[in-house]
This record gives C-alpha cells, sequence and structure tokens, in this order.
C-alpha cells in the first residue's frame, strides 16, 4: 500500500490576488486577472501582443528590499508563495533532513539574464553584477525557497515548461512514497512577462492577439479562441506524508493520491493529437491509489486557449474516461489567471485542492460559444461537487511532449 | 572635481545600505566591510560594481578593502 500523503498548506501571488484565499475567491467571482501592459517597451519594441496576467500584487511588497535586489523576479514569488503556504501549514517542525524542496520554473531568470546581457552591451563586462547566475540559473527558485525554511533533504527543480510545476508535485509525491522525507513543500513560478518572451510566443502563433479586450482573451473550449495569455506569478503546497500531519495536528486540505509523468516523442511544440501520451499519464496518475475512474468527478483542464491544444486534450480525456467524462465537471481557469507557464500546474492544483475542499467546482470565464468539437460539461458558474469520497485531477502538458497529471481526493 | 573624503564616505555608506540593509552610519573609515560590518563575498563585490559605477574609478581586484 501506498502511503497516504496530504496537503496541509497552500500559498500563492497570482494576477486574480497576493495570497491563496484572494485569488481563490476572485476565481469564484469570475474575475479576470487579464490587463493591457502600461510598460514603455511595449512600444519601445512594438510588441504584437499587448496584455498579459500581471500579479496582482507585486512580490516586492512582501520582501525586504534586499531579498529582492538578490532574487529574479520569478524567485521572488516562489519566495512569497511558499513562505504563505509553509506559515498556512504552522511552520512544520520537521528535521531538516526530512524536509525536501520540489519547485519548477519554465524559463528560470529571464529578467536577470536579459538585463545583464544589455548591461554587458552598454557597460561591459567590470559591471555585471556578481549574483547574475545564482540568480538566473533555473534552480533558483528551489533554492531560495530551500535556504528559507532549511531544507537539507533535497532541493529539486522540474523544467518540462508549461508542464514543470505538476511535475514538480508528482515528484514530491514519488520522493514522500520513498519514505526518505516527512515534508515536501512543491510548488512553481514564472515571471516571464518581458519583451523578448512575449514577441517569441507570439512569433509562434502561440498566444492570443485580441489586444482590445485583454480581460476576453483566454477563453479555452469557445469556438473563438485564438491562443492562451502569458500569466506571471507562483504557487506552493505543503505535502507530507499523514502520518506527519496528524502526529502534529495539522489541518488537512485534501489528500494527494498521485502523480504521474509520460512523454508523447511526437513534436517539439505540437500535442499529438491522439492523445495518448496524455491518456496514459491521467491512468498512471490513479493508478497509485487503486481509485476507480468513475469516482473522479473534478478536473481542472490544461485547456490553455490554444485551438489545437484543447482539443487534443478532450481527445485524451474521452480515451480515458469514455462516457464517464460527460459526468465530470470540467473547469479551465486559465481563462481568469491566464497561463503562469512554470507556476500553472502548481496554482491548478491549489484550486483542485480547494475545490474537493470546498466541494465547488470554479468557474470557467469567456465561454460565449463552446466548440462542438469539446463537448465537454464545462463549469460556467461555481458549482457543489456532490459524493462522499471524491476524486479530482489537475493537467498540464509542455512544449517538449510532456505530460503531467496529478490527482487528489477529499479529505472532509 | 575631487570628491572629499566625508562625499566618498557617504556615498559608500549609501550603497552598503542599499545592497545589505547595514545602516549607513555604521560605515565607518575604521571598519572592514568583511570582518566588521559580516558584508559576504558576492555583496562585496556588487559593492565594488556599484562603487566604480558611481566614482567612476576601477578598484583593482586584488586589494584588501577597507572603508
Amino acid at each position: 500500500m501506498p502511503r497516504k500523503i496530504v496537503v496541509t498548506g497552500i500559498g500563492a501571488t497570482t494576477p486574480l490576488g497576493g495570497d491563496a484565499q484572494s485569488t481563490w475567491r476572485a476565481l469564484l467571482a469570475g474575475e479576470s486577472g487579464i490587463s493591457t501592459l502600461e510598460q514603455d517597451w511595449i512600444a519601445t519594441y512594438e510588441v504584437p501582443v499587448t496584455f498579459a496576467g500581471q500579479a496582482k500584487v507585486p512580490a516586492t511588497e512582501a520582501l525586504t528590499p534586499q531579498e529582492a535586489k538578490r532574487l529574479d523576479p520569478s524567485s521572488q514569488f516562489a519566495l512569497v508563495a511558499a513562505r504563505e503556504a509553509w506559515a498556512d501549514a504552522g511552520s512544520p517542525e520537521v528535521e531538516p533532513e526530512r524536509l525536501a524542496v520540489e519547485f519548477a520554473t519554465g524559463i528560470g531568470g529571464v529578467w536577470t539574464l536579459l538585463d545583464a546581457y544589455d548591461t554587458l552591451k552598454e557597460k561591459g563586462p567590470r559591471r555585471v553584477l556578481p549574483m547574475t547566475i545564482p540568480m538566473l540559473m533555473p534552480n533558483g527558485p528551489a533554492a531560495a525557497v530551500g535556504m528559507d525554511i532549511a531544507a537539507r533533504g533535497g532541493v529539486r527543480t522540474a523544467v518540462s515548461a508549461c508542464a514543470s510545476s505538476t511535475e514538480a508535485i508528482a515528484n514530491a509525491y514519488d520522493r514522500l512514497q520513498t519514505g526518505e522525507v516527512d515534508v515536501v513543500v512543491a510548488g512553481g513560478c514564472e515571471a516571464g512577462i518581458h519583451p523578448l518572451p512575449l514577441a517569441a510566443f507570439a512569433a509562434m502563433h502561440a498566444l492570443s492577439k485580441r489586444n482590445d479586450e485583454p480581460a476576453r482573451a483566454s477563453r479555452p473550449y469557445d469556438v473563438n479562441r485564438d491562443g492562451f495569455v502569458m500569466g506571471e506569478g507562483g504557487a506552493a503546497l505543503v505535502l507530507e506524508t499523514e502520518e506527519h500531519a496528524i502526529a502534529r495536528g495539522a489541518k488537512i486540505y485534501a489528500e494527494l493520491i498521485g502523480g504521474a509523468v509520460t512523454s508523447d516523442a511526437h513534436h517539439i511544440t505540437a500535442p499529438d493529437p491522439e492523445g495518448t501520451g496524455a491518456a496514459r499519464a491521467v491512468i498512471a496518475a490513479l493508478k497509485h491509489s487503486n481509485v476507480d475512474l468513475a469516482d473522479v468527478v473534478h478536473i481542472n483542464a490544461h485547456a490553455t486557449s490554444t485551438p489545437v491544444g484543447d482539443i487534443a486534450e478532450y481527445t485524451a480525456l474521452r480515451r480515458v474516461f469514455g462516457d464517464h467524462l460527460d459526468k465530470i465537471a470540467i473547469s479551465a481557469t486559465k481563462s481568469s489567471t491566464g497561463h503562469l507557464l512554470g507556476g500553472a500546474g502548481a496554482i491548478e492544483a491549489i484550486f483542485t485542492v480547494l475545490a474537493l475542499h470546498e466541494r465547488t467546482a470554479p468557474p470557467t470565464i469567456n465561454l460565449d460559444d463552446q466548440d462542438p468539437a469539446i463537448p465537454l460539461d464545462v463549469v460556467t458558474s461555481p458549482r457543489k461537487l456532490e459524493g462522499d469520497s471524491i476524486v479530482a485531477i489537475s493537467n498540464s502538458f509542455g512544449f517538449g511532449g510532456h505530460n503531467a497529471v496529478i490527482a487528489f481526493r477529499s479529505t472532509n | 572635481m575631487a570628491l572629499s573624503q566625508a562625499e566618498v564616505l557617504s556615498g559608500l555608506a549609501e550603497i552598503v545600505n542599499e545592497e545589505t540593509g547595514i545602516a549607513a552610519d555604521a560605515v565607518q573609515l575604521d571598519k572592514s566591510f568583511t570582518d566588521d560590518l559580516d558584508i559576504d563575498s558576492i555583496s562585496m563585490m556588487t559593492i565594488v560594481v556599484n562603487a566604480e559605477d558611481k566614482f567612476g574609478v576601477k578598484i583593482p581586484q586584488t586589494k584588501k578593502l577597507r572603508t
């Protein structure tokens, strides 16, 4: 029998709010975190996409000036989210050697890297700051979190584009199953609202170009969806063995019953249209705890609002669930948050956990005209989730053919 | 235009404060950055880069730095 793993703390800073609860409340209220970018560089570089989901509360507000100075914005989001999750879990007393971190990013310290390159070009190598490397390295966020909570059981970084932080949570599940650690802080972050990633994603026609209606641009499953909307922020969960959580009297949000990662080996950016790799990930995530497919009542879909991606995920889900899919409440929360890339899986994991904890599936906004090729039961206003012991999954897929799926079960 | 010792000191103190949060008035002529103010090597290098920028000078990497 696998060990029981539970969620005992959550934290987030997102386009919807500066913490997990205000993000969740804004999500339930059907708000959009997407707005027009006012930065000078929009005009300077004539970036073709002029909107994104910026963090509602700047991370620097929750950090000392010295912390902010030494951390790339991605790591700032990570630290803010992880501190909230840690405090929410009651700042567990745990042997440092039995405490680990699994913290992901999709791109890493892109602001630091490109700012340093500007400095090099304009002022020469002597002006390049010595903190440049530790700030830009993709393990920077994980390292910052690990130092902050004194985790000595291993600090690791999953990097698999938009699947990164779901993979980090799946890795945390595996790590806890080994018995080597009692507690893992898992999550992800991204700070990619910079002209270069925006221009590059726009160049591959991945982004919505709905510049005149930013709050309506992220519209998963809608016939008029035209790409994803970039978001930024961070999210973190405190995961621990049930034994450890109960021994210290921790509050428990939900049980993490499994996680799995597969790969398509199909195309560097396009999803496998048959969805077989994604389907295998769903099945593998549920297999850990011998859950019946019929127990799944809710899915937080990857659903980025791209024309091809939304259909590929639907195909995969139909492959797995068959007719039962029609009874599953589907939420596509990127409609409100935008796509946090390496942070997406973690914030969606929190939404999935809270949906089980509060027995409420969050709404999908901007679904005016559902694509007939995607006949899913999409939740458009908060919906009660019925059932005694209920299961939900969260999917994430990333460029490179990465599929990551995590599964949770209600505990209350 | 040459700066007075006091102007250099207060300029340095500002850089140190910005980088490390150490109170500007703790930065004194007879204090060592590393031994007295406990500034780590990476902060020290950042302070050097910022001081070079501010005062338009080059600080040799090998010189033992003291305020």
